[in-house]
């Protein structure tokens, strides 16, 4: 699968009454050799997209797990350019969309139009940048524009109102609703407040709302599911793949998406 | 030379500077922003600020003239702003004080910080204490180790050190940790930035604190010579001592400014932080400006005698004033700091910190290029007892 319209396809997978699962992996965790092999196994587990990390060696938005999993992928040698032409050389094999997580720098260094042509043509259906908010946004928005990459935006539980508004309008793809106060990584249980943050994003959003950081079980997905589209699950599946679990990735992920018991 | 009016009002400095960071901070910078902007334009914090520099901190801090260093050196006249006799041994104390009461002003209670060395721990544990602020330091595994009387100081007034054991655990790391702990407690905590760098509007708040640096110096040489100074010159690791000297000048062509950073083991060794000199634009910590990275856009490693200077970035409007070529960019090595070091120690008994060592190593090669009648002042930005043992390892190596 080439690049898609994330949108449309996440709303396809929607309107049959499932909730959205995207996965998140560290490219070159584990070595480049296994992405392709990872990203048809989480594709057979039944996820709806995959979120494809980019290592940064100055990771702000993650914590241990996610920072342990970008040093380990730095030390293979991964770099942007290695990660956009192995996604090339597979891309008619793969059977759902890929995402790019990347923090500013290693696409800056690259060339903002280089990469987003790259990218394209790796089959990249959309980018998540945790380092541009709003404010910063155009200096990027016009190239992946051109492109058609959906340029998905993040939203937080400090966003006053007005200003998710805004965020939600102008995302592609989806909107990643950021769950938790502060880093990605395992938190025992989400704040109350949450639910009424992703029901309100519901309301607000143009595009599907995705629940992220902080995901760690099915219960908890299943829990944030129910107030909107679907999750995103980082350093869990990371740190599982790590341990060589795979069994396990494959029940959180079939626990989480399975219709009916999160009433 | 027109008006100077940067930053813009977003943040940048021409193509430097910016915001670059994660939604959930966003908020709390905007406020920010928002907080500073009412209280430059409030008297009552303009006095408080003032009360407190000059009775807790001390200021104004002497312009000496450093007689016997110039005449050893043989060219211009040569004058020291002592920062190093700040209360807590250097400028950062200027900028803990302003962001300390930005703190009170914004109803927060709790207050997070990084350090290298220690100095801008030891600076905003000393504010906290005194303003009743709940205090966590973030700093580097390795720095800890070096820094273990330091580490003693800040536990002392009050406040947590907690250790950074990501990366190269030094000062780069130790901003990473405090922009996440920031992140995830950013309703209750304030981060009070130590240095130019980060997300704006940090860089204009620091270097509006630190102006107080410039603004004495150009008041004290027109009182002691009845004109500006032909040439100064500080060091430039964030660069907050460096702009906040700079900064009062930048309209006065006539003063010839210099920014000094630590080349280390020497450019060509590649083990140095002078970001200027061998960086490429890029993003760290908020802000885009000169930095040390590889071709894919990883963040390298500083290098530098001097805990101070050891970042491998450089603040924003020093990559602009750079490019704009108002400010003069040069670099010393760890081993021409060592020996500036020694010589103001012996000549005037002053012991620099290695970081002001590096200005002092430069203004004594521009001293050879000026004439008697002329001027220089070296921003002496700390004072150097905390480098002593570090010293005596160097030369006894």
């Amino acid at each position: 699968m080439g690049k898609v319209n994330l949108k449309k396809y996440l709303q396809s997978v929607l309107s049959v009454g499932k909730k959205l699962f995207i996965p998140y992996i560290m490219a070159g965790d584990g070595g480049l050799d296994a992405l392709e092999e990872r990203i048809n196994f989480l594709s057979a587990c039944g996820v709806s997209a995959i979120e494809l990390g980019i290592p940064f060696s100055d990771p702000v938005a993650d914590g241990p797990v996610i920072q342990r999993a970008g040093i380990r992928a730095l030390k293979n040698g991964t770099t942007l350019e290695g990660v956009l032409e192995r996604l090339k050389a597979f891309k008619e094999s793969r059977t759902v969309p890929v995402i790019i997580m990347t923090y500013l720098n290693p696409v800056f260094q690259y060339g903002l139009e280089r990469f987003a042509r790259d990218a394209e043509e790796a089959g990249v259906s959309g980018i998540i940048i945790p380092d541009v908010p709003l404010e910063e946004e155009g200096l990027i928005s016009g190239v992946l524009r051109k492109y058609g990459i959906a340029h998905i935006r993040l939203v937080a539980l400090t966003s006053p109102e007005k200003r998710a508004k805004e965020i939600a309008v102008r995302s592609e793809g989806f909107l990643y609703a950021v769950s938790v106060m502060g880093t990605t990584g395992t938190r025992e249980k989400h704040d109350a407040e949450v639910g009424g943050y992703l029901r309100k994003l519901k309301k607000i959003s143009p595009v599907p709302v995705l629940a992220g950081f902080g995901v760690s079980n099915a219960e908890q997905a299943r829990n944030l599911s129910s107030f909107c589209d679907g999750v995103i699950v980082g350093s869990k599946i990371v740190q599982l793949f790590n341990e060589g679990k795979r069994e396990e990735i494959r029940r959180l992920i079939m626990d989480s998406v399975s219709v009916g018991m999160n009433v | 030379m027109e008006t100077y009016t940067m930053p813009d009002k977003t943040g940048r400095f021409g193509n430097y500077g910016g915001r670059f960071v994660p939604e959930l901070l966003m908020p709390a910078l905007l406020e920010l922003e928002e907080v500073y902007e009412e209280a430059k334009n409030d008297p009552e914090f303009a006095e408080e600020l003032d009360n407190y520099l000059k009775q807790y901190a001390g200021r104004e801090t002497p312009l000496y003239f450093a007689e016997k260093f110039s005449r050893v050196l043989g060219g211009p006249k040569i004058f020291l702003k002592r920062e190093d006799l700040n209360h807590t041994g250097a400028h950062k104390i200027n900028n803990t004080i302003g962001q300390a009461l930005l703190t009170l002003r914004m109803g927060k209670k709790k207050v997070v910080a990084e350090t290298g060395a220690g100095q801008h721990g030891v600076a905003t544990a000393t504010v906290c204490a005194r303003f009743g602020l709940d205090c966590i330091i973030f700093m580097g595994e390795e720095d800890i180790k070096r820094q273990e009387l330091n580490v003693f100081r800040m536990e002392l007034l009050g406040a947590e050190v907690r250790s950074v054991k990501g990366g190269s655990r030094t000062l780069k790391d130790a901003t990473n940790e405090a922009l996440r702990y920031w992140a995830g407690h950013v309703n209750d905590t304030h981060y009070i930035l130590g240095s130019a760098v980060g997300p704006h509007p940090f860089p204009m708040i620091v270097r509006d604190f630190q102006s107080v640096i410039g603004r004495e110096t150009r008041k004290q040489m027109l009182e002691q010579c009845g004109r500006l100074p032909d040439a100064v010159v500080a060091c430039v690791g964030g660069g907050s001592n460096a702009i906040g000297m700079f900064y009062p000048f930048i309209e006065d062509e006539s003063v010839k400014l210099y920014g000094v950073e630590a080349a280390g083991e020497g450019l060509a060794s590649g083990r140095h932080a002078s970001a200027l000199a061998r960086g490429k634009d890029g993003i760290l910590h908020g802000t885009l400006s000169k930095l040390l990275q590889d071709e894919y856009g990883q963040v390298k490693e500083a290098c530098s005698i001097s805990a101070g200077l050891d970042y491998p970035g450089v603040g924003p409007e020093h990559s602009y004033l750079h490019d704009l070529k108002r400010v003069s960019y040069t670099s010393v090595t760890d081993v021409e700091a060592l020996e500036a070091f020694q010589l103001l120690t012996k000549t005037e008994g002053i012991l620099p910190a290695l970081e002001s060592s590096h200005a002092v190593a430069y203004a004594m090669k521009l001293a050879k290029t000026m004439k008697p009648e002329e001027t220089l002042v070296i921003c002496l930005s700390g004072r150097g007892d905390k480098d002593v043992e570090h010293v005596k390892k160097r030369l006894e190596e």
